[in-house]
């Protein structure tokens, strides 16, 4: 009994933690909203983008700068790298995905240069943590959740009031048809330019906000963050709707930002390793996007329903196998037979199945 | 008005698939002129309205409107002076905004776009009564996405989009050849309304030789990138199909006219 208080209250505990890293990191997922949903891009940028406003963020206050105006300064340095990539998309017609990546690669460069090292800690100096947590009698979860809150709210309302601008506007509509755009007298190429810069300020924005937060500045803490706005963005728009007017979508991609935050936690709690954590992303990121296939293809969907139930099985077997004799290599070598084995099975059973009905189909 | 001089395109210069698109060509347009042009597939129709509009740029020669130098400025500046409806409804609109929206960015076309609203309440007043002119119901689903409206709505939205802002010269490029018999007749009909009302200069491409005969005061025939014939005002009006049939048969050496053209 009391070994399951602990784990709820461990688990409130976590889900507070998960909630701050949520909003702080929806602040990048409103970033990637502009430009992957309202520009149609997918903007690799942002890898780079998130790991430059955490080096510049955490090195100027290194340097004594006031920790809110490095803030601004990492928005600035975000939006230069985002105007880079549209440049070289624009100007130089390299295919979008690949100029993302140009400005990613040169970015881990420029990081390093930037902080001088790998990384930079912030034991010690002020940041906006620390600024709030010494005026208002919270703990460093709820100073996160109220900077992340305050920060993601004002970009939200920003956000509402420029994309309903005659430029907002052409922004928009150029990720719906720039063909027309350009008829109708909007420049594309500027437009373009506009959204990555903007996109990206907002990345850096969040990727200084995290790294204040967590505490240190790291070269590396970009990796993976386009596959993780992805699965907030998706996420969102599963549990809150696509729809409804700008606000609200932008406010469901913050929420889904903090529910993805919320679903790591308790798969760690799990027993998945945090270093497992990116591949777990790609796999629902993947998922999601394979929805319309699957929607429409009815054996694709019952392979997908037994290779999850086949996941969710190897979990649980391996933990009880660990909980009922820790140590026991036998056991857990069974245990993970046992799923694997009934995965494969049910895999078999299906091909079987369709491969009879072929056959029945072709005899007739 | 429009002069275009000696202006040449060729695509896959140098490849084996060479293929001059638009041959040393000259028109002239007088205001208010509303041209239809035929010609069969490949004869550079589409192309000339592109090297006009600036989705294409001409190798050679001089694009004139009003005397500015058309060839000069890139697509999205050439706007101010355009406007264009395309043969795919998908083309002209954006079907994620709404269609007051689209409307809005069509009355800004040519203007430069800052920070103010991107939509005013006294255009919406405008927007209706405009919307409420096709006659397609329009005007009462302002708000709805572009995205739900069929090919033949969105093609007279494209159609009032292209003519909000009173452009120096209309361009319709087979803008009802991919609508029904009976919306393309509503689509044309719309079309000689709104033309006839600003007395707007015009080029229409279209594939059917009755529609070419019938709208418009001249007609001109393309042929491997040039005009082989120019036919305006009452001589116009006394074409018959068979006469353009016998043009174009005479022009391309005995070919047959293909099929589309036959059927129009």
């Amino acid at each position: 009994m009391s070994t399951f208080a602990a784990f709820f209250s461990s688990m409130g505990t976590a889900v507070q933690g998960a909630a701050s890293q949520g909003v702080l990191w929806g602040v990048m997922t409103l970033g990637l909203y502009i430009t992957y949903k309202v520009l149609d891009f997918a903007d690799l940028t942002v890898d780079g983008s998130f790991a430059l406003g955490g080096a510049v963020s955490a090195t100027l206050i290194v340097g004594g700068m006031d920790p809110f105006l490095t803030l601004i300064a990492a928005l600035l340095a975000g939006m230069l790298a985002g105007a880079a990539t549209g440049l070289l998309h624009t100007k130089l017609q390299i295919p979008g995905i690949l100029a993302g990546i140009l400005t990613m690669i040169a970015l881990y460069s420029i990081n390093i240069r930037i902080i001088g090292a790998a990384n930079v800690p912030l034991l010690g100096e002020k940041t906006v943590i620390t600024a709030i947590t010494d005026t208002l009698p919270i703990g460093k979860n709820w100073a996160a959740i109220l900077i992340g809150t305050i920060v993601a709210g004002a970009v939200i309302a920003a956000l509402y009031w420029f994309f309903g601008t005659e430029i907002g506007c052409a922004i928009r509509a150029t990720g719906s048809n720039e063909r027309m755009v350009r008829a109708l007298g909007g420049s594309t190429d500027q437009l373009k330019i506009i959204g990555l810069a903007l996109g990206n300020g907002l990345v850096a924005l969040s990727g200084g906000l995290v790294a204040q937060s967590q505490g240190y500045g790291d070269v590396g803490m970009g990796t993976g963050t386009i596959v993780i706005g992805l699965a907030s963005i998706i996420i969102g728009e599963v549990i809150f709707g696509a729809g409804g007017n700008f606000a609200r979508r932008l406010l469901s991609v913050v929420l889904g930002s903090v529910v993805y935050r919320v679903i790591i936690a308790m798969v760690l709690r799990l027993g998945l390793k945090s270093t497992d954590l990116k591949l777990l992303t790609a796999v629902i990121v993947a998922l999601a996007l394979s929805i319309p296939v699957l929607r429409r293809d009815k054996d694709l969907r019952v392979y997908g329903i037994v290779l999850l139930a086949g996941a969710v099985l190897y979990l649980l077997l391996v933990n009880a196998a660990a909980a009922l004799a820790p140590g026991n290599a036998t056991l857990l070598f069974a245990a993970r037979f046992a799923a694997l084995g009934a995965t494969a099975a049910g895999f078999g059973t299906i091909w079987l199945t369709g491969r009879r009905k072929m056959a029945a189909i072709l005899k007739r | 008005m429009l002069k275009l001089e000696n202006v040449s395109k060729v695509f896959n210069r140098g490849t084996i698939n060479e293929k001059r698109a638009i041959n040393g060509l000259s028109l002239h347009l007088a205001p208010g002129d509303f041209v239809t042009v035929i010609g069969g597939n490949g004869a550079g129709k589409s192309t000339m309205l592109n090297l006009i509009s600036g989705t294409l740029a001409a190798d050679s020669g001089s694009i004139l409107l009003d005397g500015v130098q058309l060839q000069k400025l890139p697509e999205h500046l050439r706007a101010k002076f355009l406007g264009r409806v395309f043969q795919d409804p998908m083309m002209g609109t954006a079907a994620d905004m709404g269609i007051e929206e689209n409307l809005a960015m069509a009355y800004r076309r040519g203007k430069k776009r800052g920070l103010s609203w991107g939509i005013t309440a006294a255009e919406r007043e405008e927007y209706h009564r405009r919307l409420a002119s096709l006659g397609l119901g329009l005007e009462d689903r302002m708000k709805s996405k572009v995205g739900l409206l069929s090919g033949g709505q969105r093609q007279a939205l494209t159609l009032l989009m292209a003519t909000l802002q009173k452009p120096k010269l209309l361009l319709l490029d087979e803008h009802t050849a991919a609508l029904d018999p009976k919306t393309a007749a509503k689509v044309l009909e719309l079309t000689g309304e709104i033309v006839g009302l600003d007395k707007l200069t015009t080029l229409m491409v279209t594939h059917n030789m009755r529609d070419a005969i019938r709208m418009g005061n001249r007609l001109i025939m393309m042929h491997e990138g040039r005009i082989i014939a120019d036919i305006a005002g009452e001589k116009k009006m006394g074409l018959h199909v068979s006469d353009l049939m016998e043009m174009f048969e005479k022009a391309s050496g005995g070919e047959f006219a293909n099929d589309r053209m036959l059927l129009g």
